[in-house]
């Protein structure tokens, strides 16, 4: 539910972003203020899917998302209340029935009232997580030509975690699982390395962090400007870099913060949310 | 070209639509090679050209795959289906301007498909990356036409029975219809989770064992017995081959998924049925193999043959690959490795690029009518390219066989990369020497339609020719 929620309809080529820029895809948030009421309450996840962002085809089909979450979903959750043309806000919630917990999606907007808008507006720019343009971008940059989202069997649990489960992967598209592995696998890469700061450097140049590593340095996702406004020089930024190499300086460059809007910043979140 | 496109039917001379698959292929395996080395050159060293979102690895990767799958490879195909199919039915081919217009539209299509990928437009699928609107593209302007002709011509034969090679080139025109049509159906119907995981995996296994495998393995069927001169050694055998073949070939992709959370039964019979292709592997290596028999010089002395018999005799370690490392007792050890990426390159640049090779040198000969340019450098492109491909092969095993015990001792990820390193260096210099063989290959064909001695027809040499011309038949 997590997955498909956060990632969106399509992972891949689609109507709504046919030339996989991350467009039409839900932000994730973590608030802990009632975005209608302003009240204070438990640190939730809110799938925002906002005006026109297509939600993904597997949150009202009871076979993706399996009879009871389906019927649950659809009388506590009131989710065939959501609507695309006025976007919607999701949590994913559990009931106990017979003993047995059954999770379900609950439509906030129609249970709860909260607006797409207010729910944004009420969440700061480190308690958002542009998890599904992050994946158009780990799609389209082809992270998944070496690393793999699925850990091999027997020992390589131990190294990269927990196998996938069944149903774990439902309504997501593409899986992108990887076949041919240059790299670490990623499937709980966010429980391994929670820092974000080691993850803008990594990709900003990987040799910053990992000097032995042959992962490509993905600079140019940070696009023109920085967090703070400025124009990236990445000519000068290189001919520093080059220096310090070398070893005619001491220390690399300063890694510019990537905006809030850029292709990095939804690709470093969309990492970090691999747990 | 572009003049037969309109032109009338009758004004097309027999064997164009071959010639211009067959020179499109080179140039579609120039280009694929070179994105290959390219590619290869950013796994040694890091640093090589970066910066650019274009010329970065992930853009660059799946446009090197699908060239040579769908650009070098399926237009060889093509090309040999257009000249090897009429020639076996005593006929022509059913339609030289279909066959025309099919070559432009391949051309226009796949350049349109490739440009996109290489923008980052993809399905982020494995082998069916390209997205959908281009997939209905490749179905209704590339293959369907292809099977049209191909069938039509088989149809229109003037002899009776069809020889072995037809057979597979019938089918498996049809097959690879079915295959890219259900393949891509996730993305026609936006299936998700594990059904879009198995079917991409359905189709990048079917698509090599329902069309490539098999087409490569009918040029033999029809090169070896034609440069030869022997029969094929035996026709039940070749039957054998094409059934099982299809039973066995079209079931096991579940072997790509191991490790996925796929029903159990499902991994299992994949598995088996991934043993069973040795049947036709067996089959298809013995019945060419004994079709030599007595013709082993021309192993050495006749460029075609060299290419094919070394294709043919590379089937081998891919079918005992391809056979054993599925099952479950190895996949664990060596899948997502170096080791499988050594296994496709055996499959596409080793076995299958020699038998396509071959067709392509000897059809163009022939219906260019003129001899090559150059034997030496087909000899020095043949070298190049196995020299080349066994640098990357071997070089590419151990580093899969490192990954592996990297896996199982629980190395840190980093150690298995540095130890690696001088095997990607190797991998870049093999696939590097492939690519400057098939640079002097694209030459030497230009300079073959230029230049090459002409051929009189009946392909004997030329004072033969004038001594049965002039009725003079002493000495026959």
């Amino acid at each position: 539910m997590d997955r498909q929620l956060s990632f969106g309809r399509v992972g891949g080529f689609s109507y709504e972003d046919p030339f996989l820029q991350g467009w039409g895809k839900p932000i994730t948030v973590q608030i802990n203020q009632d975005p209608k009421t302003g009240a204070a309450i438990e640190s939730t996840r809110a799938f925002v899917y906002e005006k026109d962002v297509p939600f993904p085809n597997g949150i009202r089909h009871p076979r993706i998302l399996g009879k009871k979450p389906s019927a649950a979903s659809e009388s506590k959750g009131r989710i065939n209340e959501a609507s695309e043309d006025q976007g919607a806000v999701f949590i994913v919630r559990e009931v106990v029935e017979g003993g047995v917990m059954i999770p379900y999606i609950e439509n906030a907007t129609a249970t709860r009232g909260w607006l797409p808008t207010a729910t944004l507006a009420n969440a700061s720019d480190s308690q958002r997580l542009h998890v599904g343009k992050g994946k158009i971008m780990f799609v389209r940059e082809g992270c998944w030509w070496c690393h793999t989202l699925l850990p091999e069997q027997t020992q390589d649990w131990q190294y990269f975690g927990a196998p996938p489960m069944l149903g774990d992967f439902n309504g997501e598209s593409p899986t992108a699982f990887g076949s041919d592995r240059k790299g670490p696998d990623l499937t709980h890469v966010g429980s391994r390395n929670s820092s974000r700061e080691w993850m803008v450097m990594h990709f900003f140049n990987p040799r910053l962090v990992q000097p032995h590593s042959i992962m490509p340095r993905y600079d140019y996702l940070w696009g023109e400007k920085d967090v703070g406004g400025n124009t990236i020089d990445y000519d000068g930024w290189r001919a520093a870099y080059t220096a310090y190499a070398n070893g005619e300086s001491i220390y690399p460059p300063e890694v510019p913060l990537p905006a809030a809007d850029s292709e990095a910043r939804a690709l470093i979140d969309f990492v970090l949310n691999l747990k | 070209m572009f003049k037969y496109l309109f032109a009338k039917a009758e004004d097309i001379p027999a064997g164009s639509a071959a010639i211009y698959f067959g020179y499109s292929s080179i140039v579609w395996f120039v280009i694929g090679t070179g994105l290959g080395s390219f590619n290869a050159a950013k796994l040694a060293f890091p640093d090589f050209v970066t910066g650019s979102e274009i010329l970065s690895f992930g853009h660059m990767r799946q446009v090197h795959v699908l060239a040579v799958i769908l650009g070098w490879i399926s237009m060889a195909f093509a090309m040999a289906m257009m000249y090897i199919t009429p020639a076996l039915g005593n006929t022509k081919l059913w339609s030289e301007k279909l066959g025309v217009w099919n070559c432009f539209l391949w051309n226009v299509g796949l350049s349109i498909g490739l440009f996109g990928l290489w923008m980052g437009v993809t399905s982020g699928r494995e082998y069916s990356d390209l997205p959908w609107p281009i997939d209905v593209v490749v179905i209704l302007g590339l293959l369907v036409p292809l099977c049209i002709n191909v069938i039509m011509t088989i149809k229109t034969r003037r002899t009776q029975g069809i020889y072995t090679t037809n057979w597979f080139f019938g089918a498996a025109t049809f097959m690879v219809i079915i295959v890219f049509t259900v393949g891509n159906s996730p993305e026609f119907f936006q299936l998700t989770g594990l059904t879009e995981a198995y079917l991409t995996w359905w189709f990048a296994h079917n698509v090599l064992g329902l069309w490539i495998t098999p087409v490569a393995a009918a040029i033999s069927y029809y090169v070896v017995p034609k440069v030869t001169g022997n029969p094929l050694y035996s026709h039940r055998i070749g039957h054998l081959h094409f059934w099982s073949v299809v039973v066995f070939y079209s079931t096991p992709a579940a072997h790509h998924l191991m490790s996925a959370p796929l029903p159990e039964w499902l991994k299992s019979f994949a598995s088996v049925e991934g043993v069973l292709i040795l049947v036709p592997a067996i089959a298809f290596v013995s019945n060419l193999l004994l079709t030599m028999t007595g013709k082993w010089r021309m192993f050495v002395e006749n460029i075609e043959i060299k290419f094919t018999i070394t294709g043919v005799l590379m089937a081998i370690p891919l079918n005992m690959q391809g056979g054993f490392q599925q099952t479950r007792a190895i996949n664990w050890y060596i899948h997502g490795t170096g080791w499988i990426v050594a296994h496709a390159h055996l499959a596409l640049l080793g076995f299958s690029t020699f038998l396509e090779a071959a067709a392509v040198y000897y059809g163009l000969q022939t219906l260019l009518r003129r001899k090559l340019y150059s034997l030496g450098l087909a000899n020095f492109h043949f070298w190049m390219l196995l020299i080349g491909f066994t640098t990357y092969w071997v070089s590419m095993t151990i580093a899969g066989l490192i990954q592996g015990a990297g896996k199982i001792y629980e190395v840190p990820y980093i150690d298995v990369v540095i130890a690696e390193h001088p095997y990607m260096i190797a991998r870049w210099v093999g696939g590097t020497m492939v690519f400057l063989g098939n640079c002097v290959w694209l030459y030497n064909m230009y300079m073959t339609a230029r230049e090459g001695t002409a051929i009189p027809v009946g392909r004997l040499p030329t004072n033969v020719n004038r001594i049965i011309r002039g009725g003079n038949y002493r000495g026959f």
